[in-house]
């Protein structure tokens, strides 16, 4: 016996298709499409649509990584066992480089984070893409809460809030002239709980500090920092023995844990569910520079 | 647990972020760290009160300016049901705001000032609402805390709603009396209003019913990328992959593909999860053909007794989204389904006034905002249905060809 057909999606199966629609979109209408893949937990999603989209076929595009040379060991593993299983095409841009180079000057802090602009605005010059998928979500940010899917750059990468193109129905416009490229975002509708949902659905495999584990930490700005090649106690900053987790993944220096012993996928959920901070305002430093400081960064053409 | 998406319209004045701002906290779907923020930015600009609206009012400009200058999503989720909210603004660029955020939208909410009653923006709201073919209004009679909540001014308000709509094809429309500062019939029944036997809006929003709302009888599938792996292991798969527009496709359906009119049968249904017996709108999946037959995006495949009007020349309501005003003769890429043609404005019929429904019949030109009968001729044939029956294969864009703007939303009569 089968259950009576409603012909209705779930939720999940709504948001799934409509990622899906937009991937085929991307790879019909552009020549030099580029997924940025970092490890996180959204690029992840994003490979995993990207995956179903064109299955049985390969994904038709390669990943980009913008390095900053402070990544987790654990998320740099996983990257390249990612890549080496579904075998894709890995393309590296390296903050590292670009310093080197002389394109960038390392900052007084020495984070990192904001000069990725500049290795990523090169990256997609040097690929010639034409479109990038990004994982930015609208419920994680309110400057993104504003993007479009398809979002236009300009020859500078720029990107104007006050002049995008209206959004209908599912019809996407990536028209552009060369030079100019088309920041997508597949995951626009997908909140944080939608992530984690599917995730667990799915089973697809995360970084292991995604879930919770024992770690060295030490209290700093509100946040508590790994010991890490990155980060050292201070004089005054106690280290403590605790049971973290992160609920996002940047670079070490800027990315706070939680203390958690959420383990599982099913135990996360229930976590998100009842978390009260938003996962960028409970873990991120870069965020907390101003209030406008995603707006100012999204301008220059960050993700 | 279903999705629903539905556009809210009005102003400030209205209560509408008052409201929205209700919904999210009541659902608990507004964080700390962003009601601190909120809190932190309303008292330094000496706001009397908490302005929600600062939620999502995340650009710089709106943040100085103290307005919304665009369309913003907002997300929450009850046990049964998640919703996805299009919050458009009421003051500025009202109308191309409003049609981007109803074009997706399967429900609209529209707020009235019980002080008030219908004005201007409320019949604004009703047009665009049934010009969109969103198929659910509900009407919030809001601040009845300030008529005493008294019955007789929602029904006044209710019967002459109802008469101005009863002009309109507006589908179900329902009345809620609301306050949503305190709460009345947002999320609960309100006590205070014993006469109205209705449920809560929140509860509105959790059980009316959408799966009736899409086309389930005409089967439309836009061809969007033609999958071939050329691997050993699938050396000879070739499979449609595309998002359903309409019907329900299943295997060992007879197909037909336009242009061509070549026929074949449905062999299989395709989705990185396996095979399946199915496939309704909006599901995006990979349909495989009996037949080697040629097929490429911007097709679409339908049954033989069934099929869309194959046609250059349409006819359609257009709203026009950019500074530069439609040309009469004027040349413009139109995107329609997944076909990209190139199409020529060959007539403006007349332009309507969104505040009254007058049909301007001497006008020659359309001017951002404003809405009228266009006549195209497209370069290629389009495989369109009208919008009233089917949303996906009777909308379009019309692209500036030399910016690659946006500059129209074009729906099919």
């Amino acid at each position: 016996m089968t259950a009576p057909q409603t012909y209705e999606l779930s939720s999940q199966q709504a948001l799934e298709a409509e990622s899906i629609h937009i991937f085929r979109e991307v790879a019909a209408e552009f020549e030099r499409p580029v997924l940025l893949f970092s490890g996180g937990k959204d690029s992840v999603v994003m490979l995993h649509l990207a995956s179903k989209a064109f299955w049985p076929a390969p994904i038709p595009f390669p990943v980009m990584h913008i390095d900053t040379g402070h990544n987790f060991p654990e998320v740099l593993d996983f990257r390249d066992r990612t890549v080496e299983r579904m075998g894709l095409r890995l393309v590296v841009g390296s903050v590292e480089e670009s310093i080197a180079k002389g394109r960038v000057k390392e900052r007084p802090d020495g984070i990192r984070n904001p000069l990725q602009t500049v290795t990523l605005l090169e990256s997609i010059t040097e690929g010639g893409y034409d479109a990038v998928f990004g994982g930015a979500r609208r419920d994680e940010e309110k400057a993104r809460a504003k993007e479009r899917v398809f979002s236009f750059r300009d020859e500078f990468g720029q990107w104007d809030p006050k002049n995008q193109r209206p959004e209908l129905w599912s019809l996407y416009n990536g028209r552009h002239h060369k030079g100019e490229h088309i920041r997508v975002f597949p995951l626009s509708n997908w909140t944080e709980l939608d992530i984690w949902s599917y995730l667990a659905a799915e089973n697809v495999e995360l970084p292991s500090i995604y879930f919770a584990h024992e770690r060295e930490v030490f209290q700093r700005d509100g946040m508590w920092l790994p010991i890490s090649e990155f980060t050292t106690p201070r004089e005054g900053e106690e280290v403590v023995k605790l049971m973290v987790r992160y609920r996002t993944v940047g670079d070490v220096p800027i990315t706070g844990a939680v203390e958690s012993t959420a383990a599982t996928f099913e135990e996360i959920i229930t976590e998100v569910a009842a978390t009260r901070i938003t996962e960028r305002g409970a873990t991120r430093a870069d965020d907390r520079l101003s209030e406008a400081a995603m707006e100012d960064r999204k301008r220059q053409g960050y993700f | 647990m279903e999705l629903l998406r539905f556009a809210t319209a009005g102003s400030v004045d209205d209560g509408k972020s008052t409201l929205i701002g209700r919904l999210l906290y009541d659902t608990k779907s507004i964080f700390e760290d962003q009601l601190e923020a909120v809190e932190r930015t309303s008292r330094d600009r000496g706001d009397e009160h908490v302005n929600l609206a600062l939620v999502t009012d995340g650009l710089r400009a709106e943040r100085e300016q103290g307005i919304t200058i665009d369309v913003a999503y907002r997300y929450f989720a009850t046990p049964k049901r998640s919703f996805i909210i299009a919050d458009t603004p009421g003051h500025i660029q009202y109308t191309r705001n409003m049609v981007t955020g109803a074009s997706t939208a399967s429900l609209a909410l529209v707020l009235v000032d019980a002080r008030n009653g219908i004005v201007e923006q409320s019949r604004r709201h009703a047009f665009i609402t049934s010009l969109l073919r969103v198929p659910h209004l509900v009407v919030c009679i809001n601040k009845m805390d300030l008529v005493d909540y008294d019955e007789s001014v929602f029904n006044r308000i209710k019967d002459e709603f109802r008469a101005f709509a009863a002009k309109l094809d507006v589908g179900d429309l329902s009345f809620i009396p609301i306050s949503a500062l305190h709460g009345d019939n947002v999320v609960h029944r309100s006590q205070n209003m014993p006469w109205y036997d209705g449920t809560s809006l929140l509860h509105h929003l959790e059980n009316v019913h959408i799966a009736s709302d899409r086309n389930l009888q005409d089967v439309r599938f836009p061809v969007q990328y033609v999958i071939r792996p050329q691997s050993t292991a699938h050396h000879d798969y070739r499979g449609y992959a595309g998002t359903v527009a309409g019907g329900v496709l299943k295997p060992g359906d007879e197909v037909i593909v336009l242009p061509s009119g070549l026929k074949s049968t449905i062999a299989a249904i395709d989705t990185a999860d396996g095979e399946i017996d199915e496939a309704y709108a909006p599901m995006a999946v990979t349909v495989r053909l009996t037949d080697d037959i040629d097929v490429s995006r911007g097709d679409m495949i339908c049954r033989p007794h069934n099929q869309p009007r194959v046609s250059q020349d349409i006819e359609a309501m257009v709203c026009w989204l950019s500074e530069e005003p439609l040309r009469d003769r004027g040349m413009y890429a139109i995107k329609h389904t997944t076909r990209s043609a190139r199409c020529q404005v060959r007539g403006l019929d007349y332009r309507i006034d969104v505040n009254t429904l007058h049909r301007d019949e001497t006008a020659d030109s359309l001017s951002l905002n404003e809405i009228g009968r266009v006549t195209l001729r497209a370069t290629l044939p389009l495989f369109a249905d009208e919008y009233r029956r089917n949303r996906t294969t009777g909308s379009f864009l019309l692209i500036d060809e030399s910016t690659g703007a946006t500059v129209g939303a074009g729906m099919i009569l």
